[in-house]
């Protein structure tokens, strides 16, 4: 294990030649001639596949009190049938799982899996689900955050944080702000639905899964099933999209490995469109409060954020508080957060979890604090940038440039030319406004192991269980291990997404281009020592590793001259030290974005954006930018269309399908540029580099809200920014 | 889905005939919107009589100067069509503006008439809805609900949708017609103003249609010329349902037809607000939207139908 206890000094990374490149994606191809094969397409790697098709509960809250499948049991095509209240209740996979994925008679959420029909064809096992009749007896629930909410803004009993004396510097000051803000759910609507692949033998299960965590799934499959985690095996190579609901196991993967191992055949589960958006996870609503003090030069003295968000009984929902407390200074400082618990499906982590909502509120409340104070709303938030935590001053940021990124961006963006007075600008019919917000999100990174093996062809094989989500890991892992043992990119294979490979991150917060390019690092040096020791050298470091040649005293040999007799084979891991906690690891960004309103209509469209990003070193700039561009997308959608829209009186999300759940289309993606700040922060990891993957829809959706307002003078504070929040307003 | 039998048709009174013979048979041309429905479990026909073999898909010229338009004629087709592009090019515009290109490519003009409704409760059969079946209630006016997407007028107490299409909206303001016929060999042309029928207390009817009837073509009047507008308001830039759409076909002299489409169950469109058109948007929808009901979450498509008007009649002036 490579122990990281200490900024990393200067490394040959630093003098990188293929890791920071922009190599397009080694997936690329597979992925647009549908060669890659996603986990419902595993058609030929067992025989006598049989297909199930969950029934989903249509209650939100109570008990099965009957269920009836003979007819089901009838249709043609027919295998089994495997019932919650016959299976009874299961054990709950995984500690960040809330809502029982299968088993038992209680229903806690609408669409909840209480059976699954197996048959010969999908079609066969689709028509039988239908005909399974099921009688509850339906319990009311909470379903309306609203409800809770007069109470909860002005309840600070139980603070996340509290530094100072807010109440007393906020009444103190000058200039002071106080809203509430709403972001709505939102649901993950990724592509590729979740689909599993079960197979049992000898006791043993293995599932080809879409996921982003691999061995959480294997500890849940285990924990789930009573086996030890080495009688499961989790395959996961390709993800179609996960944004945080494949982070944990899902109904999907336990109804094929229940019904798997009841019928005694390898069954495959996909969970049906409609499913997705009540039977998953979702992002939950917020509802959300900040209050701001400032002196007239436009220091911040007291800052309150309190943010409500609905979760079942033991979830954690969504904290909308926790950027507020790190991102502007300010003496006085009061953060809440409230859990309203409510009987709607799980609310669990989506993409950049509490920064994104958080952030949608935040960063409107400092465009409004800037106006008050008569403040360029960029150098309002320099004023108040901070390089160490505002609770506590012996706390530094590892490496933090939000200043520049929004001057950086200022300059791109000719901001200095911005429409001073809102509504001041036209172009015929449509009102032009320019918005600005800052970003911010967390630098995590996770324990990420990797295997390099070099092959008699001079080929390496890369192998860790790390997962690809469409992120580009496949790319960024190989020109790691290019770099480290100086082989062209062509040379290095990476197999991903297999639980028998070691043990990696996976994909999830932002953390695993970080943590898992670190891992193959490690790896890579192990790597070169073992080659260093079979050449007789004691310190690998004294090598050259160049063109697929190591070069010592004693001349250059190929590398797959030194594999001619068996492969070469090396293991490691990282392990990041706590001296990361003793300070904070983070990234950052400024959005800048012009967008049009239509005078009459109301309709808005997006005429360019920029994001400028401080992520440290960007391993791969083709698929950072990717990475960033898609953030942007989904903030416009966040921003402009993105409602989970629920029914209070039933309890559930009555869209159950992308034409009812509005992502964004290609026609309302303007221009979007993209500036990486040229850093590298020694304290994230060997390779200085952290995630850009949340980072990139953080603080987009209040950019475009705060475009709005100068496009119209109508302050909007609620999300999504549809037309009827502010048609009334504009000009007849 | 349940299982069905499937029948090739090759020409109109074989596929009628067909239909006579198979009770509960339904047409089937693009398959976009009914093969859905059926794999949703929301529509479940014994038989399918496939009507894309009746070589009725070719735009003629008519002795009244109009068009005749097959049934399955596609929507790219049609929208593309030079003669449509030149004298009826609202009919170009709105299409353009429904679905995408893919699925334009094969739906039909019957069928685009008689897709169904996109109240999110009716693709939830666990919902009561009475348009999906008759009788069970409209989950969509229980409190609480989602009513966004619904309709403000012409709506019933046992259904609040909207018919979803666009190129009906043109046709409405084109007076365009429906042919059909029927296994007796009647042949009916109904005015697209009385082909889709308000729920009342029977929305699983959508239109006026009787089953087994078939739609051969849609006629299109001789052209009347003036500006043609077509404006969807909606969430996102494409590919998305409306919220609003106005229709607008505006002459020299002022005079004009405006329909509407996202506010009604069935293309909306009045001759007392067309003529209402020399005095402006308000003048217009006053009338159009006079007696309407909105609701909690879609009273805003009142005052979006007549900004939408204001700018289409600002461009076409
Ligand atoms: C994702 C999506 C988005 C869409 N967006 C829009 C939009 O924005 N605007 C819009 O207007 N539409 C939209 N549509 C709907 C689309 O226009 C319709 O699905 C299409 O027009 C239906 O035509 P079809 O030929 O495929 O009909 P089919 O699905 O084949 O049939 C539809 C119905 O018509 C009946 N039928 C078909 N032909 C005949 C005939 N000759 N005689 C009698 N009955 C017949 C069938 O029995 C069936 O009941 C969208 C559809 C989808 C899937
Ligand atoms: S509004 Fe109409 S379509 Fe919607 S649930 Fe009610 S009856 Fe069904």
């Amino acid at each position: 294990m490579m122990d990281f206890d200490q900024p990393a000094g200067d490394s040959r990374i630093d003098l990188s030649r293929i890791l920071g490149q922009p190599a397009t994606r080694i997936d690329g191809p597979l992925k647009v001639s549908g060669a890659a094969r996603y986990a419902y397409e595993q058609h030929d790697v067992l025989e006598g596949q049989k297909v199930g098709y969950p029934v989903l509960a249509t209650i939100a809250r109570g008990r099965i009190t009957a269920m009836r499948t003979t007819a089901a049991a009838a249709m043609p095509g027919v295998i089994g049938i495997v019932t919650a209240p016959e299976v009874g209740k299961m054990p709950k996979p995984f500690a960040f799982n809330v809502a029982p994925l299968f088993g038992g008679d209680e229903v806690v959420h609408y669409h909840q899996a209480i059976a699954v029909v197996v048959a010969d064809s999908f079609e066969e096992a689709r028509a039988a689900a239908a005909r399974v009749e099921v009688d509850y007896a339906g319990e009311t629930g909470g379903f309306d955050l609203h409800g809770l909410w007069p109470e909860r803004r002005e309840d600070a009993r139980d603070p996340v944080a509290r530094v100072g004396d807010f109440e007393a510097a906020f009444a103190a000051a000058p200039v002071r702000l106080d809203h509430d803000y709403s972001t709505p759910a939102h649901s993950h609507a990724m592509m590729e639905p979740h689909a599993t692949l079960a197979h049992w033998q000898d006791g043993r299960l293995t599932v080809w899964t879409s996921n982003q965590m691999v061995e959480w799934a294997r500890t849940g499959l285990a924990s789930t099933f009573g086996l030890s985690e080495d009688q499961v095996r989790v395959i996961s190579p390709y993800v179609g999209g996960g944004f945080g609901t494949k982070l944990v196991l899902r109904a999907d993967a336990i109804l094929a490995a229940q019904a798997a191992r009841r019928l005694g055949c390898p069954v495959k589960v996909a969970l049906p469109r409609p499913a997705v958006m009540n039977n998953t996870s979702h992002r939950a609503a917020t509802l959300q409060r900040i209050r701001i003090g400032a002196e007239a030069d436009g220091r911040i003295t007291a800052i309150a954020h309190t943010a409500l968000s609905n979760t079942l009984p033991g979830g954690r929902g969504e904290n909308a508080v926790d950027q507020s407390r790190w991102f502007y200074a300010g003496a006085h400082r009061l953060f809440v957060h409230h859990l309203g618990e409510m009987h709607l499906p799980e609310s669990n982590a989506m993409r950049a979890p509490g920064e994104a909502p958080g952030l949608m509120a935040l960063e409107i409340a400092m465009d409004e604090m800037a106006e008050k104070l008569r403040m360029d709303p960029v150098a309002f938030r320099i004023r108040n940038d901070t390089q160490v935590s505002p609770e506590d001053p012996d706390k530094p940021f590892s490496d933090r440039h939000f200043s520049e990124c929004l001057t950086r961006g200022a300059e791109a963006f000719g901001w200095s030319d911005r429409p001073l007075r809102p509504g001041s600008r036209r172009d015929g019919d449509w009102m032009l406004g320019w918005g600005v917000a800052g970003a911010y999100r967390g630098g995590p990174a996770m324990t990420s192991g990797a295997r390099l093996r070099l092959q008699p062809s001079g080929r390496l094989l890369v192998e860790t269980s790390m997962t690809d989500i469409g992120t580009g890991s496949y790319t960024i892992l190989a020109q790691t291990a290019a770099e480290v043992l100086g082989l062209p990119l062509e040379a290095v294979e990476v197999r991903l997404g297999d639980s028998d490979l070691p043990a990696s991150a996976g994909s999830g917060g932002q953390w695993g281009a970080a943590s898992a390019t670190a891992g193959v690092y490690a790896a890579g040096l192990a790597l070169r020592t073992e080659i260093a020791r079979r050449l007789g050298v004691n310190d690998a470091d004294t090598l050259v590793f160049e063109a697929g040649t190591v070069r010592g005293s004693d001349g250059a040999r190929s590398l797959a001259d030194l594999a001619a007799e068996g492969e070469i084979v090396a293991e490691d891991a990282i392990r990041f030290g706590d001296f990361r906690k003793r300070q904070i690891v983070a990234t950052f960004g400024a959005h800048f974005v012009e967008l049009g309103v239509h005078a009459l209509t109301g309709e808005i469209r997006l005429r360019r954006m920029l994001a400028v990003c401080d992520a440290g070193r960007i391993l791969n700039p083709v698929t950072a930018r990717s990475q960033v561009i898609g953030g942007m997308v989904m903030g416009v959608g966040a921003a402009l269309m993105e409602e989970a829209a629920i029914d209070t009186g039933r309890g559930f999300f009555p869209a159950h399908d992308l034409a009812g759940y509005e992502v964004p289309v290609h026609a309302d993606i303007p221009v979007q540029e993209v500036i990486f700040l040229d850093t590298a922060d020694a304290s994230a990891t060997p390779l200085k580099a952290k995630g850009v993957g949340e980072l990139g829809l953080c603080g987009v959706a209040a950019a475009i809200a705060n475009a709005l307002y100068n496009a119209t003078g109508v302050r909007v504070r609620d999300y999504p920014l549809t037309l009827e929040h502010y048609l009334d307003e504009l000009p007849a | 889905m349940k299982p069905f039998s499937y029948h090739r048709a090759s020409d109109a009174a074989q596929a009628v005939a067909r239909a006579a013979e198979l009770p509960g048979a339904r047409f089937i041309a693009g398959g976009t919107n009914l093969l859905d429905l059926m794999k949703l479990g929301i529509e479940a026909p014994a038989h399918l009589i496939d009507v894309n073999g009746l070589g009725l898909d070719q735009i003629t010229e008519t002795p009244a100067g109009g068009l005749r338009i097959g049934t399955l004629v596609s929507n790219t087709a049609l929208s593309a069509d030079d003669r449509v592009r030149r004298d009826y090019p609202l009919l170009t515009r709105a299409i353009a503006a429904g679905a995408s290109g893919q699925l334009r490519n094969k739906a039909t003009t019957g069928g685009n008439l008689l897709q169904r409704t996109r109240c999110p409760y009716f693709y939830d059969t666990a919902m009561p809805c009475n348009k999906r079946l008759p009788g069970s209630g409209c989950a969509a006016s229980t409190p609480g609900a989602v009513t966004r997407p619904l309709g403000v007028i012409g709506t019933s107490q046992a259904c609040l949708a909207t018919h979803p299409s666009d190129m009906a909206v043109a046709l409405r303001a084109l007076d365009a017609e429906v042919g059909t016929l029927s296994a007796d060999g009647a042949r009916r042309e109904i005015p697209l103003e009385s082909f889709h029928r308000l729920p009342g207390a029977m929305p699983e009817h959508d239109t006026v249609l009787r089953p087994g009837e078939l739609i051969t073509h849609v006629t299109l009047p001789a052209p009347v010329g003036g500006r043609q507008l077509y404006h969807k308001v909606r969430d996102r830039a494409s590919y998305a349902f409306a919220l609003v759409s106005v229709a607008l076909i505006l002459q020299p002299d002022g005079t004009g037809r405006v329909a509407l489409g996202g506010v009604a169950p069935k293309p909306w469109r009045r001759p007392e607000a067309d003529a209402a058109l020399p005095r402006g948007a308000g003048a217009v929808m006053e009338r159009l939207l006079e007696g309407a009901r909105p609701l909690s979450g879609n009273a805003f498509k009142i005052p979006l139908a007549t900004r939408t008007l204001a700018a289409l009649l600002k461009e076409a002036a």
